[in-house]
């Protein structure tokens, strides 16, 4: 059942994510969202749903930093991500990812290059740019990272010769292989034909689960909100309109939400 | 049916409409008279264009073999000032790019220094580089680096603020630096763009370079100025023909490299 009062039932111990009195708008429109307070405790996957134009992607962008929200305060990792600049931005970041709809593959690298890249937030440099410099070790983790998701024989290809499944497990390779605490996705499976979606999506969260990664996602589907969520955050007229276990929200909670 | 009337085809234009039409009419006119226009010149002109063409035709050949080494010269000053202008031109376009590695200060600042570059001529940065490096064709490919950096420069720039953000969005979000998002994400989306404008800046460059020998700058320009000079007019008409042939023809492969390389669109 939904509740009213969000966070209210977490007795979890490490809070990884802590909102408060988040607000963001674009203009002079009206507020995307205002007074947004949630927390997300520690290896929690928590699916944050709602209807088209709610500020979905605007609050996973406010979470890592990659909007300035107008007012509030994000606590990522016990750090303030809305304050803090520069090298330790930085550093706080390259325990984060982010898996977006669109995969954000640079299409005419490899997809070892690809993945190689997402630990450009521990190291920084022309080694580090293309497969062919990376440094043994870079080259091993990568690898290694594609092994999981099942496409290490395609190491070698060029990202624009991927299929649109194929695309998104390199964005999640490329998202875990700097072993981040934090995972941000936004609609993983938005732009996959349901079989590939359901498969990147079992795929997605058993590694994070495996990692022991927290990780907050969007989804309009559903059944892939309440299967794969511990927790359900729903935003409805730019508020937090449900906040509660996935077992505790039904199909009609949910299906409100887009009323 | 319903009863609503056709529309028209075309908006009949409000006062400001008619004003705007109205002015660009009279700038037109105001720039004709100030650029000498005759019409009774215009008409005579046809049997002097002809008697010249009967002086030059047949052209000549009698230095086929010098005009053919400046015509080398004269490429080796296009395609070396194109390359380090091409190769100058990515630094200088990562400055002018905004929320590439700059803001929105410095960016200007850059966009400011190379719009000044492409404001000033070719012939005039050849005249330029004449007085600080002395006449030949190294001044010649010192200008025609600056064009390049001017023209390149900017549309590098373009090219990457034009970019897909997701890429780059996607390496910020795990705490990689500007310059490795730069290079990693910026850059290899808008490198087929980069080739792309390239070979225009090597096109513009070939055709410049033919004319900075008109200033001493090194080239076949010399020679179609001394030419003309001279009253040797099929010497001119084998330099005019040499010219077309040469820039007709990088450009013929400019547009092949373009296809095999980008497709048909840009």
């Amino acid at each position: 059942m939904p509740l009213d009062h969000p966070a209210t039932h977490l007795t979890g111990t490490v809070t990884d994510l802590q909102a408060t009195g988040l607000a963001k708008s674009f203009g002079k429109a009206r507020p995307v969202f205002e007074g947004l307070e949630f927390r997300i405790r520690r290896g929690e996957c928590v699916a944050l749903v709602g209807a088209n134009g709610t500020g979905k992607s605007t609050l996973l962008r406010c979470c890592l930093g990659l909007i300035t929200p107008d007012s509030g305060r994000v606590s990522l990792l016990d750090q303030d991500m809305v304050t803090i600049k520069g090298p330790a931005r930085r550093a706080l970041r390259a325990r984060t990812g982010l898996v977006g709809q669109k995969h954000n593959l640079v299409p005419r690298l490899s997809v070892l290059s690809n993945v190689i890249h997402g630990l450009l937030g521990r190291h920084s440099g022309p080694r580090y740019w293309v497969q062919g410099l990376a440094p043994a070790a870079a080259r091993t983790a990568a690898f290694a990272a594609l092994d999981k998701v099942g496409l290490a024989d395609l190491a070698l290809r060029r990202a624009d010769q991927l299929s649109g499944g194929q695309s998104q497990r390199v964005a999640i390779a490329r998202a875990l292989v700097g072993n981040p605490r934090f995972l941000v996705a936004d609609e993983p499976c938005a732009s996959l034909d349901p079989q590939a979606g359901e498969e990147v999506m079992a795929l997605f969260i058993s590694l994070v689960k495996r990692e022991g990664v927290t990780v907050l996602f969007t989804s309009h589907n559903v059944q892939h909100a309440l299967s794969y969520g511990d927790r359900i955050l729903g935003l409805q007229g730019g508020r937090i309109a449900i906040d509660a276990r996935a077992r505790d929200v039904s199909a009609q909670d949910m299906a409100r939400l887009y009323v | 049916m319903s009863d609503r009337s056709l529309p028209m085809r075309f908006a009949r234009p409000g006062a400001g409409g008619f004003l705007g039409y109205l002015a660009v009419v009279l700038i037109i006119l105001w720039s004709l008279e100030g650029a000498g226009w005759s019409a009774d010149r215009l008409i005579s002109s046809p049997p002097k264009l002809a008697d010249f063409f009967d002086r030059a035709w047949p052209p000549s050949t009698h230095n086929l073999d010098r005009l053919a080494w400046k015509m080398v010269e004269t490429l080796q000053i296009a395609i070396a000032g194109a390359a380090i202008g091409i190769v100058l031109s990515v630094p200088v376009a990562l400055l002018a790019a905004r929320g590439v590695l700059v803001g929105r200060g410095v960016s200007l600042a850059v966009r400011t220094i190379l719009g000044f570059i492409r404001a000033v001529p070719d012939l005039a940065w050849a005249l330029v580089f004449v007085v600080a490096v002395g006449l030949g064709p190294f001044a010649g490919m010192l200008a025609i680096v600056v064009d390049t950096i001017g023209y390149c420069g900017r549309f590098f720039a373009d090219d990457m603020e034009n970019t897909d953000p997701g890429p780059a969005e996607a390496l910020t979000a795990t705490g990689a630096r500007r310059l490795d998002i730069a290079a990693c994400a910026t850059i290899p989306a808008a490198l087929p763009a980069f080739v792309s404008t390239s070979l225009f800046g090597l096109e513009k460059a070939v055709r410049s370079s033919t004319i900075l020998g008109l200033v001493g700058a090194g080239g076949i320009g010399i020679e179609l100025k001394v030419g003309f000079d001279l009253f040797d007019y099929p010497t001119a008409m084998t330099v005019i023909l040499m010219i077309a042939v040469v820039v007709i023809g990088v450009e013929q492969i400019g547009a092949m490299l373009r296809a095999a390389i980008m497709g048909q669109a840009r």
